[in-house]
């Protein structure tokens, strides 16, 4: 055994003096930024400098399929506070490490073949030569920012140094893009593409053989900045306009991590490398330790994984694949499911009354693959393939052997159960019947259908091909077998499948009325409308509630309205009227604006488009109230929204956390970097009890809507957050 | 035990104020071929040709307001100035910055060391060579760094001014009548010669005038030929995302009216001035009778994303800490930085058009950043001696949020 042990880096040196370092860690599927990793690194660096004079270059590679994962999430959504010091330590020993490899004096290559994001790609960029293998999971790019973070093993400093300031800002930093190996050699984030890993290995040779005493460029004399530092006067014009330009694109909503990533790339470039990792390591222990990351990688990483792993599946029910697929009405959501499902390999019967509409619907899917053809995202055999998949039909009998149906007509009861019943006799006997619609309860709707057991709810969401979301709702009588199937269709169809049981509204459609309601309740109240607006907006809501209540139209709000107080009246029950109500009486009796289709709502529009707010709002309503302070406006829309996703889980409509936190960011807009819904409770300072304390100012303020639910004042007692 | 005699405290008197003409601030402009220092060495030599007792030897110091201070303008400028004017080596030197108030606040400064009783006679004023040393050229993390931009809600002034003019209600039309009152009343003041006092022309080495003029100046400007120039603002403001972060901090309005142009913004020129403050003791000894009195001084912050809105809370704190009102003052000067900051001010103390920027203002005749101020003090003292009123109030807003005043009384 040599003095030097590290397991995870195999060592083969061969005649010529060539070390090929391939990382494979014998304890994990595959190679990360693990404990391991950050033991053995020094040791392979110290073995390659005790054996340097004997060394002519350096190859690094990856026995696995993923080149390198990035670092250690849980760690980093667990880090607070008084992590700090350790964290920063943590840092900084793996970049010195990073910096003794780059200033080895002998060539080091890295050959990528697979994933190489984040921290991968950072240790690529401490290489002097990256060789990427155009095999199909090859990808290299610094995602950190998606994630709340900033790329803190020398990305941020390295990239502005290859690349220039404002590219490695807007094109690799402040994006997170991900780049396939044609792009990443076009963008220079590697220096050569090769079909294979034994051709990488080649290439690499050669490259070592041509560049006996490489240096990195900023590590040879005379190097600049490509593009110019900061003092530059190209640079300098811009500069004052970068954070404006993330405060525009964010639209004000926080982005602790964008502002962090500017600012270390800009502060950086000032400086000299070393100086500049500091900054780096200092701006990535704040983020590491602080709030947002936290949220961000709860919800986006580990609910979405266990979604997407299965956890809402019932067990012991074997996998399922769907193989032919009816998709019932080809308007907007049954022409996107045909895609997806198309997409996904399955033999799509597209059925409407005429065939002219089923054939439209079809259309849809050529538009879609004509425009990735376009940006050269598709062949044409590609999308000839997918296209031959979907059959347009009028006839119910086109139906026969396929093993799920998911109808996608109008939101009328009677004519979702006639559509169903016409080709439930042409289908497979263990047929999955699906019926998408956005509020109607699934129950009712599977009374009378033959199987209600395999009767189910697919509330997909809009537009079908681009929204990841797909909301289950499982009826009284759905059979897990049938749930089980369902969720296997939709990761089969690429969609994140939560799963809530029946009810008005479900969760996602009766969450988002609340951030609607409490938003033009503000406006009956008298507050200004862009205030309103900005404050959703400045909250991390991607659109405005008034601008959303307009697209959903402001009569359906009234309809749902209404048949809610209804169905509660059938139960004996009643909840209090919103004061949004009264708002959107009088926008539609008596200003007659029901919204954008109605020719105008809350706003005004020409051609289909905002031209701006409604002047009458300011007439009717008031536009004078300065009282009420920004923030609780967006604390009004949030809790509103946090409160009654409580509530679905008290009543049973929620089943677990993380679909409340994933269904909310993904469907309907909670702002991301809250973590989600119930993630927003325990995230709010002072945890669930200062949600609590908050929530009763809000009642006392602004109505007993606020008044937290029992369960949650139970929670902020015991300090048991949401998980 | 034993206490240091110190002098008793004085009253700051000014003894006289003198200025350049300003020059249009671009390699065109006249006075590009002239450094800053000789802009000021040229006023220094004029006060001392004009008050021939002024004992150089009893000057303490050259404060003087200088907003880009870097190269001509770098290295402290005001004593480049005692040296290359020739001034004894006792006589010190003091750049100070506080943007456009720079000018002003070196009056100020010098009157408290006067009045103090910590120094006897101050050259105070400013120089800018906006020609030369263009504005920005001095970076800054307000601007540059973008944790401090990001976290303070950074936006260029024009836009700030944009923004002014969105939140009150000024139309384009309003701010451009404004526009024109400036060029009208400042052509009106040059030929009726109000500015004859203070204007010193600017000579080069051979005795040739370089500027006896302000050459800015557009005076047949009107509503109609103002009407054909684009919005200066307005592309910086949506490309630049400074429209989305001051709709952001102003969220109750709904998008920024972007009414601003180079024909009612303040000019971009080059020119210098210098205000002679001293005790009263020092003039009775070197012969020289005040024209005027500083009576007090203030500043105050305002918010930095509207930014131009600081002469308002500085004026009241000024009229505060004397006990006057508006009825008392005869004449108020505030910077034409932009239109829309003299309407806001106008309207924020309910002031008259007779009292207000009466000789015209820097949309007709220029900003010369660091100078201004010192300008001002001059063109006031000028017009309270011309109707033998007694009273004004000088301020200008200025960068990042700040207001600066000054109460001038005419003896």
């Amino acid at each position: 055994m040599s003095d030097f042990d590290h397991p995870m880096f195999r060592w083969d040196r061969d005649g010529e003096g060539v070390v090929t370092v391939t990382m494979d860690d014998p304890d994990q599927s595959a190679n990360t930024l693990n404990d391991r990793f950050s033991a053995e690194l020094p040791v392979l660096v110290d073995h390659l400098y005790a054996e340097r004079e004997s060394i002519t270059g350096v190859i690094l590679t990856s026995a696995k399929k993923t080149f390198l994962a990035g670092g250690d999430l849980g760690m980093m959504m667990r880090a607070n506070d008084s992590d700090r010091p350790r964290i920063r330590a943590l840092l900084d020993g793996s970049k010195q490490q990073l910096r003794r490899l780059e200033t080895l004096g002998r060539p080091v290559v890295s050959v990528v073949s697979g994933a190489a994001l984040g921290g991968g790609y950072e240790l690529t960029l401490a290489t002097h030569h990256r060789v990427a293998v155009d095999a199909p999971g090859t990808v290299v790019g610094l995602p950190e920012v998606t994630l709340g973070l900033l790329p803190g093993g020398g990305g941020v400093v390295r990239s502005v140094r290859m690349f220039g300031l404002l590219t490695a800002l807007q094109d690799i930093l402040l994006t997170g893009a991900r780049f396939r190996p044609a792009a990443a050699l076009e963008k220079g984030m590697v220096d050569e593409v090769v079909a294979t890993v034994d051709e990488g290995l080649a290439a690499a040779r050669a490259w070592i053989a041509a560049n006996p005493e490489p240096a990195q460029p900023w590590d040879r004399k005379g190097f600049a900045i490509p593009g110019g530092t900061p003092a530059s006067p190209k640079v300098a014009a811009v500069l004052p306009s970068l954070p404006a330009v993330l405060r525009k694109q964010t639209r004000g909503a926080p982005a602790t991590a964008q502002a962090a990533i500017l600012a270390a790339a800009v502060e950086g470039a000032q400086v000299d490398l070393d100086n500049a990792l500091l900054i780096e390591s200092r701006a990535i222990t704040e983020l590491i330790c602080g709030q947002e990351s936290t949220n961000i990688i709860k919800s986006m990483f580990y609910d979405m994984q266990a979604i997407n792993r299965g956890a809402n599946r019932p067990e012991g029910v074997p996998a399922h694949t769907a193989k032919r697929i009816v998709v019932l009405g080809a308007g907007m959501m049954g022409a996107g499911i045909a895609y997806v499902s198309a997409k996904a390999g399955l033999d799509v019967v597209l059925k409407d009354v005429t065939l002219e509409a089923a054939e439209k619907g079809k259309a849809y899917s050529a538009g879609i693959l004509e425009k990735a053809l376009a940006k050269g995202r598709s062949t044409p055999e590609k999308r000839d393939e997918i296209l031959a998949r979907i059959h347009p039909t009028t006839d119910p009998a086109d139906a026969a052997g396929a093993d799920v149906v998911i109808e996608a007509v109008f939101e009328d009861p009677e004519l979702k159960k006639k559509v169903v019943a016409e080709v439930l006799p042409y289908l497979a006997s263990d047929a999955v019947l699906a019926s998408n619609t956005s509020t109607l309860p699934i129950t009712g709707l599977a009374d009378g259908v033959p199987r209600p057991e395999d009767f189910i709810g697919t509330h997909f969401f809009s537009p079908v091909d681009k929204m990841a979301l797909l909301e289950i709702v499982v009826g009284a009588k759905t059979s897990d077998v049938t749930l089980a199937k369902t969720i296997d269709i939709a990761r089969q169809i690429g969609k994140t499948p939560i799963v809530v049981n029946d009810s008005r509204g479900f969760f996602t459609s009766r969450v988002i009325v609340e951030f609607i309601n409490e938003a033009i309740a503000m406006v009956g109240e008298g507050i200004p409308a862009a205030s309103v607006e900005q404050a959703a907006t400045q909250a991390g809501y991607p659109v405005g509630a008034l601008a959303l209540m307009d697209e959903i139209s402001l009569t359906l709000n009234r309809r749902i309205r209404e048949e809610t107080i209804a169905g509660l009246a059938a139960e004996g029950k009643e909840k209090p009227l919103h004061p949004a109500a009264a708002v959107v009486d009088r926008m539609v009796d008596e200003f007659g604006r029901g919204g954008r289709l109605a020719g105008g709502g809350f706003y005004e529009y020409a051609d289909g488009r905002r031209t701006g707010l409604w002047g009458g709002l300011a007439e009717h309503f008031g536009a004078s109230n300065t009282e009420v302070p920004l923030l609780d406006m967006q604390e009004r829309m949030l809790f509103a929204e946090a409160i009654d996703a409580v509530r679905c889980l008290d009543e049973g409509v929620l089943r677990s956390v993380a679909d409340a936190n994933v269904g909310s960011i993904l469907g309907i807009g909670f702002p991301a970097w809250t973590g989600g819904v119930l993630q927003y409770v325990n995230q709010y300072k002072g945890g669930a009890a200062g949600f609590v304390t908050r929530a009763r100012e809000l009642a006392d303020r602004y109505g007993n809507r606020f008044s937290p639910p029992e369960s949650l004042v139970r929670r902020a007692e015991s300090g048991e957050e949401y998980t | 035990m034993m206490s240091v005699p110190s002098s008793p405290s004085s009253e700051a008197l000014i003894y006289d104020a003198i200025r350049t003409p300003r020059g249009r601030g671009k390699s065109s402009g006249s006075l590009h071929s002239v450094k800053p220092v000789s802009l000021v060495v040229g006023l220094v030599e004029e006060l001392r040709a004009r008050h021939p007792g002024l004992d150089p030897a009893l000057i303490d110091d050259i404060v003087l307001g200088i907003v880009t201070p870097v190269g001509d303008q770098g290295s402290v400028l005001p004593r480049t100035v005692a040296l290359a004017a020739g001034l004894p080596e006792t006589v010190g030197g003091l750049q100070l910055n506080r943007f456009c108030g720079s000018g002003l606040e070196a009056v100020n400064t010098s009157a408290q060391k006067v009045r103090s009783g910590w120094d006897d006679l101050v050259l105070a004023g400013g120089v800018e060579s906006m020609s030369r040393c263009p504005l920005g050229a001095d970076g800054g993390a307000w601007m540059n760094d973008p944790a401090t931009n990001y976290a303070t809600s950074f936006i260029p002034q024009g836009v700030s001014a944009d923004l002014i003019a969105t939140t009150e209600g000024f139309t384009r039309d309003d701010v451009d009548a404004y526009a024109v009152q400036s060029q009208q009343r400042a052509a009106a003041a040059w030929s009726g010669g109000y500015f004859e006092k203070s204007i010193v022309p600017v000579r080069d080495q051979n005795g040739s005038v370089v500027l006896d003029r302000d050459e800015f100046m557009r005076p047949s400007t009107t509503v109609e030929t103002l009407g054909s120039l684009k919005p200066s603002f307005a592309t910086m403001g949506s490309q630049g995302g400074f429209d989305a972060v001051a709709l952001q901090n102003y969220h109750w309005i709904e998008r920024i009216e972007h009414v601003h142009h180079a024909g009612n913004s303040s000019g971009i020129v080059d020119g210098a001035a210098l205000v002679l403050i001293g005790s009263e003791e020092i003039g009775s000894r070197l012969g020289m009778a005040p024209r005027g009195r500083i009576v007090a001084t203030a500043t105050s912050g305002a918010d930095p994303t509207i930014m131009l809105t600081g002469p308002t809370p500085a004026t009241r704190k000024l009229l505060d800490r004397t006990g006057l009102t508006i009825d008392d003052i005869d004449l108020f000067e505030i910077n034409e930085a932009f239109a829309s900051v003299v309407l806001k001010y106008m309207k924020d103390l309910g002031l008259p058009v007779e009292k207000t920027n009466v000789n015209g203002g820097a949309i007709a005749m220029g900003h010369p950043l660091g100078a201004t101020g010192a300008m001002l003090v001059g063109t006031v003292l000028d017009e309270l001696e011309r109707r033998q009123a007694r009273r004004a109030v000088v301020t200008l807003c200025i960068g990042g949020g700040m207001g600066v005043a000054t109460l001038v009384e005419r003896l």
